[in-house]
């Protein structure tokens, strides 16, 4: 539907090129929001709290955002790594490795003397983010509830923001040509829910987070744990906070 | 998903293993170098007044201007939406360096090159539109936008506009290239990309390339013209050509120098990756075959007496080995870029195709179109010392 | 100007393709771009507007209030429906005529208990061919309160 109004509307750009024109066409996309329009973006600022120690592996995160995003087989937006960093003198070479993303889980891998331990990622949300900064369209954006989205009409596949993200959390989508990733389920989070991972964790080991609510138990979560957020040194203003984070994670 | 997995060594984040540019993006960089460089050189003769080279000047223009309509097609063809290209004119994001690119080539293609160019060769437009045969007679009309005047007065007034297409063309050319680089060098997430010599390092490459593809081009139609060469001219190119691709050299060489010493979290990863999976492109081809020996050949020419024949010998294999060189060295960049994790703790493979979009046909039909465009240039606007110019005197030959 | 006629009718060249650029910007430009920062405004709504697949535990525990009393005084407490049953939106929206199919407890079960090295130490785990040799889990445990009646005594 969402395509063939696009393919009407370019249409209809290159035949009649009047601002009246432009103007009618556009119309639809913003009568199209019906009860989100109690929504207020002033008044949240997305986040996540993750716990390293309550992961489990099982990928039931990877395939629940597969299933409410319809992420295409072997694309990601998120996954599960698992980190296996050996004793002394090997610690600097952690054995790392994330079977499909982890979206069947992982087979046990027995490492003696391992520091054992899964590490959830998928995209940080940044605050200053560098993906953002190099689109050269404006394709993709930080909203002003603090998430990192892409306008899949106007993506031109450049992948140039693929590039620029640190975390490796990007990708271009096998049919739509488009640069995709993930969204916090702006379209749950928007509507009260939760994510789709957050919501199918049977750990809890993840918790969206909304900075801008003075009750939201992020404010005890950040401050009462050690927190840190991945690669901190790329000064990303990443907004996944990850309680007891391994040194070796990358 | 068994295939695939396959490419990969060590540990990447799933969504790296497939590699996001490809042989296309190595070419955008390299052809806008030939680009950026050809143009050097014909300022060269313009602003630095090196009269030796002026037989290149007009053809190194030329080549610029073929090189430069080519240059956006990788681009394109590589686009998930090429469609949507337009977008980065309509709504260009200041902050990415990709966008502003995309004003920088309009800039130098239609305010520099092609200004240049008509300046230039005005008045042999508006001769050729008085005796040409009568379709191209048409061509030559338009290009004339209308006004005959080739009075002595009004050539001095294009001259000197000429020459101040020029100086700014000079930056101009620079800034092309350097925001070439700049592209690559500002990307924080890469290390191997990420350096603020990125910039300096490409535009120097750019103009060894460039240089070397003119005197090639310009060796090749002298012998299909059956005229001589002007050892000069070919002997001056030598040396710039000598020069800047020592300043080239020494400034990769700093760039790697520091890197090893600095050491830091990346390094491993990288040095891993030069010396196994980059190890024939990066060493053998790139420093060995398209530094090294080139260097080596133009220095011995500098240093010792040789015949014209083995002089020019000597020109040809340089040139050629620098275009090989400094194509690997964009590979090595774009390609190699892409080849390690951003976790440092793996490694996935470039597989080249060959009839795809983005494959190997595609870049060898991309490298030739801008030889065609060229050859339809010389044609359109013959760069050569023709009769009609001979006869009205040349741009400054009224004085000699 | 006369021996400069052609340079003036260059720049009005320029010029003229300038200002044509212009105007087509003007047309062309999405309406709403720019609104909320350097981008389509439209684009929030969109991505809004998209679908859900899982409904929710609140949306489950609305009609299914006796399955959720048993687990929220077990182990499970804090595993919404969704995390395994599956996403039941369709199921929410139209109860009558989708149907959610009951998980086969062999699989879902180890998805989460299979022994792993590197899972939790506190987390329960088992090598579920040993610890029941191909037997549904739910032969023994009830997975809303998954806990054996008899464990209390031991």
């Amino acid at each position: 539907m969402t395509t063939r109004r696009e393919a009407i509307k370019t249409a209809a750009r290159l035949l009649v090129l009047t601002p009246a024109a432009v103007a009618y066409f556009e119309r639809p996309t913003s009568a199209d929001a019906p009860a989100e329009s109690k929504y207020d973006m002033a008044k949240h600022w997305w986040a996540m709290s993750i716990d390293i120690e309550k992961c489990i592996g099982c990928g039931n995160c990877v395939r629940g955002c597969a299933n409410e995003n319809a992420v295409p087989r072997g694309y990601f937006r998120t996954w599960v790594e698992r980190y296996q960093a050996p004793a002394y003198p090997d610690e600097d070479h952690p054995e790392v490795d994330s079977p499909d993303g982890a979206f069947n889980g992982f087979p046990e891998k027995k490492k003696d003397n391992a520091k054992s331990f899964f590490v959830p990622k998928l995209c940080n949300q940044c605050a200053h983010s560098p993906c953002v900064q190099v689109c050269p369209v404006g394709a993709t954006f930080e909203t002003p509830d603090g998430l990192v989205l892409v306008d899949q009409t106007y993506c031109l596949g450049c992948r140039y923001c693929v590039q620029a993200c640190p975390y490796g959390c990007r990708y271009i989508h096998p049919e739509k040509q488009t640069v995709d990733k993930c969204t916090f389920c702006y379209h749950r989070i928007s509507k009260g829910l939760v994510t789709a991972c957050v919501e199918v964790c049977p750990t809890g080991a993840r918790t969206l987070a909304d900075l801008k609510d003075p009750k939201d138990p992020i404010h005890a979560f950040l401050r009462d744990n050690p927190v840190q957020v991945l690669k901190p040194h790329m000064a990303t203003g990443a907004k996944v906070y990850y309680k007891s984070l391994d040194e070796s994670v990358r | 998903m068994e295939p695939v997995t396959k490419l990969v060594e060590g540990f990447m984040y799933p969504n790296e293993v497939e590699l996001q540019w490809s042989i296309l993006i190595v070419l955008y960089p390299y052809i806008t170098g030939l680009v950026a460089g050809a143009f050097i050189l014909a300022s060269l003769e313009r602003v630095f007044r090196v009269e030796a080279v002026k037989p290149t000047y007009r053809l190194a223009l030329l080549t610029a201007l073929a090189f430069l309509l080519v240059a956006p097609l990788p681009l394109q063809l590589h686009l998930g939406h090429p469609e949507r290209s337009f977008e980065m004119f309509l709504t260009p994001h200041r902050s990415s360096a990709m966008a502003m690119f995309g004003f920088v080539y309009l800039w130098y293609l239609a305010a520099v090159l092609v200004m240049e160019i008509w300046l230039d060769f005005r008045k042999d437009i508006v001769l050729l539109s008085r005796t040409a045969p009568s379709a191209m007679r048409w061509i030559y009309k338009l290009l004339t936008l209308g006004s005959q005047n080739i009075s002595e007065r009004s050539l001095q007034i294009d001259d000197r506009v000429g020459y101040i297409v020029t100086v700014v063309g000079i930056p101009s050319a620079f800034l092309l290239h350097g925001y070439v680089g700049f592209i690559f060098g500002s990307v924080k997430a890469n290390p191997w990309w990420s350096t603020p010599l990125m910039p300096i390092v490409f535009l120097f490459s750019a103009i060894s390339s460039g240089i070397s593809v003119v005197l090639l081009i310009y060796m090749a139609a002298t012998r299909l013209r059956r005229q001589a060469l002007d050892m000069r001219c070919l002997d001056t190119m030598g040396s710039y050509l000598f020069y800047l691709f020592v300043i080239d050299f020494t400034l990769e060489m700093v760039d790697l120098t520091h890197r090893i010493y600095e050491a830091g979290e990346s390094f491993q990863s990288l040095d891993f990756m030069v010396h196994s999976r980059l190890y024939f492109s990066h060493i053998v081809v790139q420093i060995v075959l398209g530094t090294l020996v080139p260097l080596a050949l133009l220095g011995s020419a500098q240093l010792w007496r040789m015949s014209e024949a083995r002089r020019k010998s000597v020109y040809a294999l340089s040139g050629l080995l620098i275009m090989t060189g400094i194509f690997a060295m964009r590979w090595n960049v774009v390609i190699g870029g892409q080849l390690f994790s951003k976790s440092f703790l793996g490694y996935t493979t470039y597989k080249l195709e060959f009839a795809t979009r983005e494959g190997l046909l595609a870049a060898i039909l991309l490298m030739i179109l801008p030889f065609i465009i060229l050859w339809a240039l010389v044609k359109l606007l013959p760069p050569w010392t023709t009769l009609a110019h001979e006869a009205a005197g040349g741009r400054d030959g009224g004085n000699t | 100007m006369k021996e400069a006629v052609h340079l003036v009718r260059l720049a009005a060249l320029f010029a003229a393709g300038f200002v044509a650029f212009l105007v087509i910007r003007q047309m062309v430009v999405p309406a709403g771009f720019g609104k909320y920062g350097h981008f389509r405004a439209g684009a929030l709504d969109d991505i809004r507007a998209r679908p859900i697949s899982y409904a929710g535990h609140g949306t489950c525990e609305a009609c299914h209030d006796d399955q959720h009393n048993v687990l929220a005084k077990g182990k499970h407490a804090q595993v919404s429906c969704e995390a395994c049953h599956g996403p039941q939106n369709r199921h929410a929206e139209e109860p009558d005529k989708v149907k959610p199919v009951l998980p086969d407890t062999r699989v879902l079960c180890a998805s989460c208990h299979e022994s792993n090295s590197a899972k939790p130490k506190k987390f329960p785990q088992v090598v579920a061919s040993d610890h029941s040799g191909g037997e549904p889990c739910k032969s023994c445990h009830v997975p809303h309160n998954p806990k054996l009646s008899t464990e209390k005594g031991q």
